[in-house]
């Protein structure tokens, strides 16, 4: 839509049809893409307390599952296979469906346009097109979960050849055909969305709103969609040399000589290291897509809870730049153990480790941030000072599993369980839980109930302590990942109380969602209504429209832009804040 | 509203506001008027993904290269003239762009017919080229190369077929009085694309020769 165009709809009234469902507003847009996310999260998360309450009582018999999955809880024990196709269902909804829609879908599309200044993103058609294949992407993994012939097994990795045989496993027909085609929609999806991100970030800023005033939300977001279209058509290109291994005959990544149930196949010898490579190559790009919006967003809201500015904004930006770099040559340590040559596993022992520098500067500097600040602690704050908690516990973990020679004792083990969900699920779910509540009058009108989301935020905070720290405990003891019954094994008897203890923590966990679930829905229609355009104090544009902004964002002028977006407690001045619109003559009025 | 939409071309820029209270790490130009099109930069991240594309499967390609069941397949003696024909057609879009430029648009026309006509030339030398493997008993699975002959030609070949509707739709455009001397950017960005695939299909070609 041109720009004029755009102004002589600012207040143009449309029917619910054209306004929420078939909308190129990008603000609907992000509001769908956060509803779906929340709907895929509640599966994969249901998935995982059915891995919980197996883990915690492998043996007791029950007969209510047994009534709702007949055939998973034949004679009222989980299959091991069932087991097995929650471990890749939880990790796939989770990592793509969840993670990466909420936090560049949901997030991308409602702040880009708002915080650079513009009315929609640089293509909204492509935008809205996005939204749709994103949806029928969910709809396609879902379906994977209801085949007669059971939901894929090869995990959230799809590694070969167990992803390349049909005939390896129950799921692996059907069940992978249907994760494929997930995967490749969402990957098409996440293009049209990561084409947008870039050329509306770059082309349409408003006026006095250079790069160097940009918040480090959309410095984030800027960073994510150049990974991503990196990252993604590498995945692609593996899935379609994956589809024709299937059902093309040929052998890409299927060895010679292999034997499935007893029968040799007729596959002329490939290389099955070769997927671990191509997908690792995505792979480890991708964690750094959920992570860095979700480092941008709690930075921004992080100093605007502690009314500070952020500690070295520059020094976030090249950090970011910095950690996206190294993403790429780091993919390796995901294979220590895959037979692949030492002297390989020493380079990525080296760059993994690398990567610890620019994330300390990052820490360094939300603890620079938080340093001597008076901090609000309301939700929003406190789901952002959570989140460097949960990427500071994550992330130590991450030296010694980068270390090849710890790796290889730690290696699929409940340690690298424990340290990829603090680092990359929990951080970025706190950092989403922060933006929820921070940008939820943006997005409604009304704020969300503050005592609820602190009750939220205790119990959250607790309970993924009480969940993921005892991980660590339990992987030096031996347990491995994806196992379906610890107590089977001698060696691993003796912990199988902590178990136990992680198995209630994460059923508390699960309830307390439940908390903050009410609290979005009941808010949207009856929390408590806002009129005031900027409610936390806040600095940025998209505080300067209304709440909720109408078609069209800004009024019939756009702000423009006189400095940068962390003017909190200038000296000398009587408010704590200026937001980025308030030129300096006017500032130095107050 | 109008003057906005001026400057976003980058045509005018009033001077920038004062810059001042940015703190100490403020710094930067206050002009934020970037010197690109949307369009332009839409197809280069277009670019930039279909390019990640094949170098994934290029990767893939030099590793397996690696493995003793590698065999390499006699390639289809058709490539050859619909690698010229390609690059015909590169250069009939060139002289179309540069038609334009010169405001001649019954020549920038006649080019792009040529250069699209070209295009679909190449696409039938390359099933041609499929026919006579197919009938020299080298399918899909035959070998690991013959796998990607298929594959890394049939994508390429997508691609470009995606590169002839563009055309078709610029042709649209100029058909319909909408292109012109000043303003023919759809036009720039259809050759970038078709450059790019033209480059794109002699890599691919090397790649598969030199194996």
């Amino acid at each position: 839509m041109s720009e004029s165009h755009a102004v002589e709809h600012v207040h143009h009234e449309m029917g619910f049809l054209h306004k929420y469902i078939f909308s190129t507003d990008h603000k609907i847009i992000g509001i769908q893409y956060m509803i779906t996310a929340m709907a895929m999260a509640v599966v994969g998360g249901l998935l995982s307390l059915l891995m919980r309450y197996q883990l915690a009582w492998p043996t007791t018999l029950s007969p209510m599952m047994a009534k709702i999955f007949p055939v998973a809880y034949a004679g009222g024990i989980m299959a091991p296979e069932f087991y097995i196709s929650l471990v890749t269902m939880h990790g796939t909804i989770m990592v793509f469906f969840l993670f990466t829609a909420v936090l560049t879908g949901a997030f991308g599309n409602f702040l880009i346009p708002l915080q650079i200044g513009a009315r929609d993103m640089a293509f909204p058609f492509l935008n809205a097109l996005s939204y749709w294949i994103f949806l029928l992407s969910c709809i396609v993994i879902f379906s994977a979960l209801f085949v007669t012939s059971g939901a894929p097994m090869g995990g959230w990795t799809a590694y070969a050849p167990l992803s390349a045989v049909p005939a390896a496993a129950p799921g692996q027909g059907a069940g992978m055909t249907l994760w494929i085609t997930a995967i490749a929609l969402f990957s098409a999806s996440g293009l049209m969305g990561g084409l947008n991100y870039i050329t509306t970030i770059l082309t349409m800023r408003t006026r006095g709103l250079s790069m160097m005033r940009l918040p480090l939300t959309q410095w984030s977001l800027l960073i994510t969609a150049i990974l991503g279209l990196l990252a993604f058509p590498v995945l692609l290109g593996a899935a379609i040399l994956l589809t024709f291994d299937r059902v093309g005959g040929t052998s890409f990544f299927v060895p010679a000589g292999i034997i499935i149930n007893g029968l040799p196949l007729d596959h002329s010898g490939g290389h099955p290291l070769l997927w671990q490579h191509l997908f690792w190559f995505f792979g480890h790009p991708e964690v750094y897509i959920v992570i860095l919006p979700a480092m941008g967003m709690a930075s921004d809201i992080l100093s605007t809870f502690c009314r500070k500015p952020i500690f070295s904004y520059r020094m976030m930006i090249y950090s970011m730049v910095a950690i996206s770099v190294l993403s790429f040559i780091v993919w390796g340590h995901h294979m220590f153990v895959s037979g692949m040559n030492p002297f390989l596993g020493s380079v990525f022992t080296l760059t993994t480790l690398l990567i610890a520098v620019p994330s300390a500067v990052k820490t360094f500097n939300w603890l620079g941030t938080v340093w001597g600040a008076r901090i609000r602690f309301t939700s929003p704050g406190l789901f952002s000072i959570g989140f460097v908690s949960m990427f500071v516990s994550g992330g130590l973990s991450g030296l010694f599993l980068g270390t090849s020679a710890a790796d290889i004792q730690l290696q699929d083990t409940y340690f690298v369980v424990a340290h990829f969900h603090l680092v990359m699920a929990i951080a970025p779910l706190f950092a989403a839980f922060a933006g929820i509540y921070f940008w939820f009058p943006k997005m409604f009108g009304r704020l969300m109930n503050e005592p609820l989301g602190k009750i939220h935020f205790w119990f959250t905070f607790v309970g993924v302590y009480c969940v993921f720290f005892p991980m660590h405990i339990l992987g030096i003891g031996g347990q491995m990942r994806r196992i379906y019954d610890p107590t089977s094994y001698l060696f691993l008897q003796a912990q199988q109380p902590l178990n136990v203890f992680i198995s209630i923590s994460a059923f508390v966990l699960g309830a307390a969602q439940v908390i903050f679930l009410f609290n979005f829905f009941f808010s949207i229609f009856a929390g408590k209504r806002t009129f005031e355009r900027n409610p936390w104090n806040a600095t940025t544009l998209e505080w300067t429209a209304p709440c909720p902004p109408g078609h069209g964002n800004f009024g019939v002028e756009l702000p423009t832009v006189y400095r940068w977006p962390f003017d909190f407690s200038v000296p000398g001045e009587k408010e704590d804040f200026i937001p980025q619109d308030v030129p300096a003559t006017a500032a130095t009025k107050h | 509203m109008p003057t906005l939409v001026e400057e976003r071309k980058g045509i005018t820029l009033p001077p920038g506001p004062p810059i001042d209270g940015g703190g100490d790490e403020f710094s930067g130009d206050p002009a934020s008027s970037f010197p690109i099109s949307k369009g332009q930069i839409g197809v280069w991240v277009l670019l930039t993904a279909i390019i990640m594309l094949f170098a994934g499967l290029t990767s893939a390609y030099i590793v397996l290269r690696g493995v003793p069941t590698w065999q390499n397949i006699e390639l289809p003696s058709w490539l050859w003239p619909n690698t010229a024909i390609l690059l015909l057609s590169s250069v009939a879009i060139e002289i179309s762009r540069r038609a334009v430029r010169r405001g001649d648009i019954a020549s920038m026309r006649r080019w792009l017919a040529a250069s699209g006509l070209l295009g679909l030339a190449f696409l039938a030398g390359q099933l041609a080229a499929w026919r006579q493997l197919v009938n020299a008993g080298v399918y899909v699975p035959s070998t690991l190369q013959s796998g990607f002959f298929y594959i890394l030609t049939g994508l390429h070949g997508l691609h470009l077929l995606g590169g002839v509707f563009a055309l078709g739709f610029v042709m649209f455009r100029a058909m319909t009085h909408r292109l012109s001397a000043v303003d023919h950017e759809p036009l720039k960005l259809c050759a970038l694309y078709w450059h790019v695939m033209d480059a794109l299909w002699i890599y691919l070609f090397l790649l598969l020769l030199l194996s």
